[in-house]
């Protein structure tokens, strides 16, 4: 019995240790999390680069972890719609509710890409508040770090100082790093790509790719075979060099049109531990130039 | 000297500090936060094809619902509008109302609940869908087959909704572990409403654990207890042991207790569903009631005790196997127990039908997107004795309107 009782404690009494507790719902964010809390956190992250954001089951292990999470670090702008709502609403932690200081949302501090002029699923899954796929931009994480790290400051003033200096530190190394894959990358300036979803606007505004093409009839429907074969006819008006896909999605109309358009397939990892290499943030981006300038041989 | 370089440094840091302030862009207008509530329509309709008629009840089971939810042809379902919003910063009301095809409406949901009690406690309050087993809290438009489970339909007439309150608890654990308690008035099946009673008439507690196993799988199990009472509870042609043509219709009241237990597991490769996924899942309910039963009330009226233990469950699995593509495979099966029958009945009311009612399902459906679905579904019905039923049902579910988010 008194075993019993003292398990029943510990698990109540676990809410009270040091660190920060953090939710990430991508692996993105839960790095960038952990570059700038350091050991100050306990990072937990909800999906992983293998999975479709959009498409997540709003799991008991999610709800779980969600109970005793201080800070909800998301995407945002309705990429979550489908499986967080429950999430929050199941997990009892007014805390992390919308609008409260334990819930982030990155696309809030981002200038957002395809805004849709007009609302209607006739155009596909649409998100209002723009293409929520932000973090292919590496320019896009200063301002969302420097946002992270204030509200880190707000919930753990304790440590204010300490978020503060590895804010710093990030920021010197990532500008550092973004001079770098620039440079790296300026060979796929220009270069007009195919891409399986629309998840790439923020990329190619970032190194100047042209998008000429979409497998997805419209965005978040399946590529059907009449559309495959519209996209390829399209391409011998305005040929692609390469046709893009993120790991989690299915590879076979990638592949489909990479041999019959004599292009190459080229899979990003999307997000940290979409691929071997892509460990972290830096070797996210690493990996993701390197594949691209792959696909221009 | 050394100090005014320290009061430059100073401001220096604070200048930094105030343009370190993110410039923060609003989306207001978008999503749910916006002050219209979020809505949505669902539509659904059906083909039906039945070789036998479908209003007659499963064997051993006269005295409980057949509520199947579908008729020959072509046939409009329910269409369910639903309407949800943050009240203030305290609540959130939701309310589905279901628009029957042959006219009319009934408010399948409309109940308030807390945002911000906090410790893991979320009550509810109005009218809502138990939360005991997997199926029962699930809306129509997200189940995996046209129907519901046979022993859906008849221990909770499809689906156990009450007005009442209800407290969920989530333990602060990493293992996902809940415990509901809910009181109500006891006005759906097994229960019946008594409007001359202050008291609850119905309460329901229940238990789930869940967690994953590793990226790819996920679980849930789960524990209820239910118990109400009947009260003048009239059936209709119900067969009897004399062999009166057509049946008669007996009454009861007495106590009903039912545990269930219920299970879920999803599996995906890395938990990707874009793909391929898998589900399986089931369920067990075992009632007791336990009361007075009046024989023939429109003849010889004769009560006496009675009382029976009654049974059911269903297993079923569904395989996505390619994207927007489904197959599933549905077992159900019910018991029908052996009544103890008072000895004033004994020469009246059957006691043990000597039946297992069974129906064996198959599913195949297409979706184009996450808001619609095109079903066709297979079924080979042998609930009643002697009646095989083979059922071939095409059926569109659609919604339109706000996004809603599914529970796993």
């Amino acid at each position: 019995m008194q075993k019993i009782l003292f398990i029943f404690l510990l698990l109540l009494g676990s809410n009270a240790h040091a660190a920060l507790s953090i939710f990430a719902c991508e692996p993105e964010w839960a790095a960038l999390a952990q570059e700038l809390a350091g050991d100050k956190a306990s990072i937990y992250a909800a999906t992983n680069a293998l999975q479709d954001p959009h498409h997540v089951e709003a799991r008991p292990s999610l709800i779980a972890r969600a109970r005793r999470a201080q800070l909800v670090v998301c995407t945002g702008a309705e990429l979550e719609i489908g499986w967080l709502p429950v999430i929050l609403r199941e997990a009892g932690n007014p805390d992390i509710g919308t609008g409260k200081p334990g819930n982030f949302e990155a696309a809030r501090y981002v200038h957002m890409l395809e805004l849709p002029s007009r609302l209607d699923r006739a155009e596909g899954d649409v998100h209002a508040a723009g293409n929520p796929h932000i973090q292919l931009d590496a320019r896009n994480y200063p301002p969302v770090a420097q946002a992270l790290s204030s509200r880190l400051a707000e919930l753990d003033p304790a440590n204010a100082a300490f978020y503060s200096a590895r804010l710093k530190s990030f920021n010197g190394t990532w500008q550092a790093a973004i001079t770098r894959w620039e440079a790296l990358a300026a060979p796929l300036k220009g270069q007009p790509v195919l891409v399986q979803h629309r998840a790439y606007p923020y990329l190619a505004n970032w190194l100047g790719l042209k998008q000429v093409g979409e497998l997805e009839a419209k965005p978040g429907m399946e590529p059907s075979a009449a559309h495959l074969s519209q996209v390829l006819s399209g391409l011998q008006q305005q040929p692609a060099r390469m046709v893009l896909r993120a790991a989690y999605q299915d590879g076979k109309p990638s592949e489909w049109i990479a041999q019959r358009a004599h292009v190459n397939a080229v899979t990003l990892p999307f997000s940290v531990g979409g691929t071997d290499a892509a460990k972290d943030l830096y070797s996210l981006f690493d990996d993701t130039i390197a594949r691209l300038l792959g696909g221009l041989k | 000297m050394r100090e005014q370089i320290r009061q430059l440094e100073q401001r220096m840091q604070q200048a930094e500090a105030n343009s370190a302030q993110p410039a923060e862009h609003d989306h207001a207008g978008s999503g749910d936060n916006a002050f219209n509530p979020a809505m949505s329509l669902i539509l659904s309709g059906t083909y039906s094809r039945l070789t036998q008629d479908s209003a007659i009840p499963s064997t051993g089971f006269a005295m409980s619902p057949n509520n199947h939810g579908y008729s020959r042809s072509f046939s409009l379902q329910e269409s369910e509008l639903g309407i949800s919003a943050n009240i203030d910063p305290q609540f959130r009301g939701v309310a589905t109302i279901a628009l029957a095809p042959e006219g009319g409406s009934s408010v399948e949901n409309a109940f308030v609940q807390t945002t911000a009690l906090g410790n893991g406690l979320n009550l509810k309050m109005g009218r809502f869908f138990s939360g005991l087993g997997y199926l029962n809290e699930q809306h129509a438009h997200a189940w995996d087959f046209v129907d519901q489970p046979l022993v859906y339909r008849t221990f909770w007439d499809n689906q156990l909704g009450d007005d009442g309150v209800q407290l969920k608890w989530l333990a602060p654990s990493d293992t996902f572990i809940e415990l509901g308690a809910e009181i109500g008035r006891g006005r759906g099946y097994p229960g019946s409403d008594r409007q001359d009673s202050n008291g609850a008439g119905a309460t329901t507690l229940f238990a789930h654990i869940g967690d994953d196993i590793g990226a790819s799988s996920s679980w849930r199990a789960g524990l209820s207890l239910q118990q109400t009472q009947r009260v003048n509870a009239v059936s209709n042609n119900v067969p009897d042991l004399p062999g009166t043509a057509g049946g008669v219709s007996n009454s009861f009241s007495g106590d009903s207790k039912t545990y269930g237990l219920d299970f879920v597991w999803k599996y995906a490769p890395n938990g990707n569903t874009s793909v391929t996924s898998f589900k399986l899942q089931g369920e067990y309910f075992q009632r007791r009631e336990d009361g007075r039963l009046s024989y023939d009330i429109a003849a010889t009226n004769t009560t006496d005790s009675y009382s029976v233990t009654q049974s059911g469950w269903y297993v079923q699995g569904v395989y996505q196997f390619m994207p927007r593509w489904r197959a599933g495979l549905r077992y159900d099966q019910l018991g029908s127990g052996t009544a103890q029958v008072g000895a004033l009945n004994s020469a009246n009311v059957i006691s043990n039908y000597a039946y297992t009612p069974t129906r064996s399902t198959l599913m195949f459906d297409f979706n184009p997107s996450e808001f619609s679905r095109l079903r066709l579904q297979l079924a080979q019905d042998k609930s009643r004795e002697g009646l095989t039923d083979n059922h071939i049902f095409l059926q569109y579910v659609m919604s339109l309107g706000a996004h809603g988010a599914h529970q796993f």
